[in-house]
């Protein structure tokens, strides 16, 4: 795993690119295999699994539609649909690539810290100004969530429910409404505080370190992997 | 399910996807002078806390896009505001993937932008009413998003288009909810904050 965060970043979309790419269950299944050694090793918490889970709903989807749909050879009779090989071998593909792009994220960018992806933004030629976007977005995201929470807290407070009606989506909205409210406060009084100290649309991002020789062998390993599970793919 | 994984998509449809983000992003950017750029921000952070709410529909619980009321605030920002906040969600929490980030952000930003255009001059002006109009651009961006997404499976494979389908069925609590939600977000900040309702780039 490359501790450099450019490297790993440009690994991934490498990596992630290739498994879209596969065409064959035999490879998707080894990257698969890989990509859930790799996540078992680094022992996610619980509540990873828990979104997993809901990235799965598109594989679910597929899963139920694909083997009914797809024409082929029927492999079983359920009533009166056929159950076609072709669809199923279609769906598992799909089934693995998907997985294992979602783990292969995970081990690969789950514990870069967003705050900090600025200067590697900017470090892959991405525009200064999406970078500062993308800065102060990651930066104010955790901030609004706990006062969000504290909004939320207060409506528990007063005894509110969620419930599928027209109360709860009036509540809602005016907390969403609330929620921007403050935030548009906030970005007045920041926006003061950056002209303030001078600021003219451009940052100093701090330099990061030149990516070390292991970092580099970590990255050829990784995009040379992925690469040849292409060519073995199209072979 | 407006966010489609990694692994799933054709490349050209995947690759037509990146042109046309890059393209809306980089207009969203040339409208964004330097100086909004907090205020962008800030509003896309809201928003996506905003987005992480699970309303209930009926049986199931939705989260709203928000995508009308971004194009509402934000003008043709939404894009690079839509575009970061993917980004964010695929490093934060590994949702939505990395190659389908310029689908995706087209996806979402593009029904936004174009109904918040064609609806916003009237959302503002009118004061009785605000609210119907504002739930109508908060259901018209959703059914937007959801046919993008279909017309992306579809183009993919056609082996994908009963799956279409099939998700389009699953957008309609999502426009329920979503269409209710804008409506009272609208008519709130038209009360507290009318101003809120110019696009920030301007």
């Amino acid at each position: 795993m490359p501790d450099d965060p450019r490297l790993r970043l440009v690994a991934a979309l490498v990596a992630v690119s290739a498994i879209s790419l596969l065409r064959t269950v035999p490879v998707a299944a080894a990257a698969f295999a890989l990509a859930a050694l790799a996540t078992a090793l680094r022992r996610p918490e619980p509540r990873f699994w828990r979104r997993l889970l809901h990235v799965e709903m598109f594989v679910l989807l597929l899963f139920v539609t694909l083997p009914f749909t797809v024409a082929g050879p029927a492999v079983a009779t359920l009533g009166p649909f056929t159950v076609s090989g072709a669809g199923l071998w279609r769906a598992t593909l799909v089934a693995l690539k998907v997985s294992a792009s979602v783990l292969l994220l995970r081990v690969l960018l789950g514990d870069l810290e967003p705050e900090r992806l600025g200067a590697v933004l900017r470090a892959l030629l991405v525009p200064e100004r999406l970078a500062h976007l993308f800065v102060m977005t990651a930066r104010y995201v955790a901030l609004i969530r706990d006062e969000a929470r504290r909004l939320m807290d207060a409506m528990r407070a007063r005894s509110f429910r969620p419930r599928s009606s027209r109360h709860t989506w009036r509540s809602y909205g005016n907390l969403l409404g609330m929620i921007l409210v403050r935030a548009l406060e906030r970005a007045e009084r920041v926006q003061e505080a950056m002209l303030c100290r001078g600021y003219a649309g451009r940052y100093r991002s701090l330099p990061l370190d030149a990516p070390q020789a292991r970092d580099w062998a970590c990255f050829a390993l990784l995009s040379g992997a992925a690469i040849l599970a292409v060519v073995i793919d199209r072979l | 399910m407006a966010h489609i994984p990694d692994g799933l998509l054709s490349a050209p449809v995947l690759v037509s996807g990146a042109v046309a983000a890059v393209v809306g992003v980089g207009l969203g950017l040339r409208r964004l002078d330097e100086r909004l750029i907090p205020r962008a921000g800030i509003l896309a952070a809201a928003l996506f806390v905003g987005s992480l709410v699970a309303i209930p529909v009926g049986p199931t619980s939705v989260h709203v896009l928000l995508s009308g009321l971004m194009g509402l605030m934000l003008g043709v920002a939404a894009f690079p505001a839509v575009f970061v906040m993917l980004l964010l969600q695929a490093l934060l929490f590994g949702f939505g993937g990395l190659t389908t980030l310029g689908v995706n952000t087209v996806n979402i930003a593009l029904p936004g932008v174009a109904f918040a255009a064609l609806l916003g001059p009237m959302i503002r002006r009118a004061d009785n009413g605000r609210a119907a109009l504002a739930g109508l651009l908060g259901a018209l961006s959703v059914a937007g998003t959801g046919g993008l997404v279909a017309l992306s499976l579809a183009l993919s494979s056609s082996d994908y288009t009963p799956v279409a389908s099939v998700l389009l069925a699953t957008y309609a609590p999502l426009m329920i909810g979503e269409a209710f939600v804008t409506a009272t977000i609208v008519a709130f900040l038209g009360r507290v904050r009318p101003a809120a309702l110019q696009p920030a780039a301007s």
